[in-house]
């Protein structure tokens, strides 16, 4: 088993923060093999970032993906940006809000991740929101798992909060399957 | 305030064992493990990540950061910091390793311990500040003037990053010279599960001090305590009174600008004193080689495609096999010319037009076929770029 | 302690032996500043293990060899940045840096400038001699207007750097300029920057009969050390007549040199307040552990 993911986003998203967690969870707090690159343009904020994650039972050799498994997006541009490698039978995730022209003309799952952020209080929970809907629609991460990696990679004075995200954002994933 | 070393404090300070760790955030564990109390540095991408995990952590520990003001600086600081008693390093990529050459020579002539991790892009000049390369494995060995020894490691891994680095400080302080830990904007950019040893695992070499009557000290000669040809280390303050120069050194210490066999007689002794132990040097990891037509010789991050495409030419019933080369200088001669003296052909991948390529064919080009494959440009082989070579493509 | 009286005794308990004779030249003001430095160090009775010196490259830069102490004789214009790590493994040394106008205001200005700004605990003896003296004579960024060398044969159009200035408007805790041929202000100034914390500057001018005095036209030795006398003022007396001076006075002395202290204050060294930082750190993380309990 191997599974090559994609978080993608705006820089100051957090989406090397998801990719982190996510690969944490499977590396740290479960027996899988991970590791997690990143690319970013030279500003901190803004332009399109990504962070790819390889989870796999075996020594992971050439550490980039080859194709793309799952497909996290939460904005526009780096959705458009880097989808080209993704396999026909890619899972895709966007935020339906951030990436508006999503009809691509095949399946994907919608979570309001940024809504739900908003509704909690802060949107700089937007990508914990996502990351419980990925590890719902993922299957193969044990929720408790995941949980514990975003309680070890957020700041403690804003545990709490993350939690939430992260709970809202199972719930989010679970309704998004339902739905497609 | 003065640097004591306390591993159960460095590892309250680093934290839980099993981490998911970024490449060059595990160099400063390393570095910090093996008692590094001293960090000069100046920031470069994609290197800075050690130098904000040093100025994170040292104060912690009772070490010492400086941000210095360039990199001929920050290598002159950490030499001076060696020199003050403590084990320094720094940390750089190529521009930065360039500025570097002209102390890191004055290190190597002057039997410096300290450390330094370059985590490699592409180049020449500021080339892809964010993507990783191997161009400066040639650089690290030949690269500032004169004759020397290099001591330089090639991490593949997040832990080894880690383990090296450890390393690089083991070798450097054992003997005498600076080392290196050769990683690259992929690996050092990389995170991946990493395991801290605990206290009582980490092996731990520290230089051997003078110890003999000051009237009797020499100290610039073989080790006047046991049978080596690195000499006892009077560091500063400790009463010995050493003058160290960069000039050619007579084994008082003295300048011998203007005389032949005193510079023979130091720059054998500071070069043989590694080629001596070249055999021992020898830290390779050996896959599949044992019934092997083709092997990958290999290092670093590529190491790691090149692992994948092996796997591929297994499945696909292809003999191959790969050596992968831990310590890449001192270069493991004897080992290559045996391997290809069992193989037809070698293929040396490499994120540079063909670096390590070179001492492979001086020392397998007479047993078998040598191939380079290069890749430029940022980013790695795919492994079916180097399945292609395999197939003879 | 026995108390030196001669500078035989002097000579005896400061310079090591089997170094001699120094690659000095006749009327050279190297000597003599070393000669200064050792009284002062005679004067505070510091601890010679305790006292590590540190040097580039240059004729000055040959000095810590002839000491009895551990000496650091780096490359060309580091020596600073060599000491700012000497320093900071063991801030219990007093780091002396012998460097020379080509060393530290030429090459090695940048390491300079910034052990300056972050006021560096440590003492940089600059011997200034006004050209590349070693290497025969090239120009110094230091080097009158006009003057001869190697390297401006036609005489210099550069500017000089004023390195003592340069010092202070970066702050140096203490800074002082003297010639070499009135021994009792040096030896006082080498002692306060000795005793100082934080950064201090010492800047002597030094005749280079050799490179600089026979290009330039200064005469024979003797000479040569009088146009320092003639040349240069002290900084009081030079502020006193450009503000209550007749115009012909400011005239006399408006392109002297000026000698003297020019900078004793006591902003925080940078290990001092290094330390206060991991003390700091220290506290904040007591308290958390205690506020788990």
């Amino acid at each position: 088993m191997k599974k090559d993911i994609r978080v993608c986003g705006f820089g100051g998203q957090g989406v090397i923060l998801s990719g982190f967690i996510i690969g944490k969870a499977a590396s740290v707090f479960m027996d899988y093999h991970a590791v997690q690159s990143q690319s970013y343009g030279p500003e901190a904020r803004g332009g399109a970032a990504r962070s790819e994650i390889i989870i796999s039972d075996e020594k992971i050799g050439y550490p980039r993906p080859i194709g793309v498994d799952y497909l996290v997006a939460m904005s526009q541009e780096s959705f458009d940006t880097y989808r080209d490698d993704i396999r026909d039978d890619a899972v895709i995730i966007v935020d339906s809000d951030l990436v508006k022209k999503h009809d691509i003309g095949r399946p994907l799952y919608k979570v309001q991740a940024q809504k739900i952020a908003e509704e909690l209080g802060n949107k700089i929970v937007t990508n914990i929101v996502m990351v419980g809907a990925f590890t719902s629609i993922f299957g193969l991460l044990k929720t408790e798992a995941v949980k514990e990696s975003v309680i070890d990679s957020v700041p403690k004075r804003f545990t709490e909060l993350n939690i939430k995200a992260f709970e809202r954002g199972l719930e989010a994933g679970k309704n998004a399957v339902k739905e497609l | 305030m003065k640097y004591k070393y306390d591993p159960k404090r460095i590892r309250e300070v680093l934290g839980k064992k099993v981490q998911f760790l970024l490449g060059d955030m595990a160099c400063v564990y390393g570095g910090l493990l093996a008692g590094c109390s001293f960090f000069g540095g100046y920031p470069i991408t994609p290197a800075s990540e050690v130098a904000e995990g040093m100025a994170r952590r040292l104060p912690r520990v009772g070490g010492t950061y400086i941000q210095m003001e360039d990199e001929i600086g920050s290598m002159a600081a950490v030499i001076g910091a060696a020199w003050g008693g403590a084990k320094s390093m720094t940390a750089t990529s190529g521009p930065g390793f360039s500025l570097m050459m002209e102390n890191y020579g004055f290190a190597a002539m002057t039997e410096t311990p300290c450390v330094i991790v370059n985590v490699q892009r592409t180049g020449p000049s500021t080339g892809q500040p964010t993507l990783g390369a191997q161009g400066d494995m040639m650089q690290v060995r030949w690269g500032t003037h004169g004759d020397f020894e290099a001591l330089a490691l090639a991490p593949s891994t997040v832990q080894e990053c880690m383990d090296f680095t450890i390393e690089a400080f083991n070798l450097s302080e054992k003997y005498r010279n600076p080392a290196c830990v050769m990683t690259d904007g992929e690996v050092g950019h990389l995170r991946e599960r990493i395991i801290i040893p605990d206290e009582k695992d980490l092996k731990i070499i520290d230089r051997v001090t003078a110890t003999i009557d000051k009237e009797k000290y020499i100290p610039f000669t073989n080790s006047q305590t046991r049978k080596s040809k690195v000499p006892d280390f009077a560091t500063f303050g400790t009463g010995y009174r050493t003058y160290v120069t960069g000039l050619t050194h007579n084994e008082k210490g003295f300048p011998a600008t203007d005389k032949q066999p005193d510079h023979e007689r130091l720059v054998k002794r500071i070069t043989t004193k590694i080629t001596d132990d070249a055999d021992k040097l020898v830290m390779v990891e050996q896959l599949n080689l044992d019934d092997a037509d083709v092997a990958f010789v290999t290092y670093g991050a590529t190491a790691r495609p090149a692992e994948s495409a092996m796997e591929m030419g297994r499945k696909n019933g292809i003999k191959v096999g790969l050596l992968r080369l831990k310590i890449v200088w001192p270069f493991p001669d004897k080992l290559v010319t045996n391997l290809a003296k069992d193989v037809d052909k070698i293929i040396v991948p490499e994120m540079n037009l063909g670096q390590m390529v070179h001492p492979v064919r001086e020392f397998a080009e007479n047993h078998c076929e040598v191939i380079s494959a290069p890749k430029i440009g940022g980013e790695m082989h795919l492994p079916m770029e180097l399945y292609k070579y395999l197939e003879g493509k | 302690m026995v108390e030196i009286k001669t500078a035989d005794e002097l000579n005896k308990k400061f310079l090591r032996e089997g170094m001699w004779p120094t690659i000095f030249c006749n009327g050279c003001g190297h000597g003599v500043v070393l000669e200064y430095t050792f009284w002062a160090l005679e004067e505070l009775g510091l601890d010679m293990d305790k006292v590590i010196f540190a040097s580039g490259i240059g004729c000055s830069s040959r000095l810590p060899g002839y000491i009895n102490a551990d000496g650091l004789h780096t490359t060309h214009g580091r020596a600073i940045a060599f000491a700012t790590g000497i320093k900071a493994a063991n801030p219990d040394f007093h780091v002396i840096i012998f460097t020379g106008d080509g060393d530290c205001a030429g090459i090695g200005g940048n390491h300079f400038i910034h052990a300056a700004r972050r006021n560096i605990d440590m003492t940089v003896i600059m011997i200034n001699n006004f050209i590349y003296g070693m290497t025969g004579g090239q120009l110094a960024p230091t080097a009158p207007l006009g003057s001869i060398a190697t390297t401006a044969p036609y005489g210099n159009i550069e500017h000089p750097f004023d390195i003592s200035n340069l010092a202070c408007a970066l702050g140096a805790n203490y800074v002082a300029r003297w010639g070499v041929s009135h021994p009792y202000q040096p030896i006082k100034s080498i002692k306060e920057g000795l005793e100082k914390r934080g950064f201090s500057l010492l800047e002597f001018l030094a005749p280079c009969p050799t490179a600089y005095g026979r290009r330039n036209k200064l005469g024979d030795i003797k000479k040569h050390w009088a146009w320092y006398d003639d040349n240069t003022i002290l900084i009081e007396d030079y502020e006193k007549i450009m503000k209550y001076g007749t115009e012909e006075e400011k005239a006399q002395v408006k392109d002297k040199i000026q000698l003297g202290v020019f900078q004793d204050i006591q902003k925080p060294g940078f290990f001092e307040s290094y330390e206060k930082l991991v003390d700091r750190l220290r506290e904040k993380e007591t308290k958390a552990k205690e506020g788990k309990k």
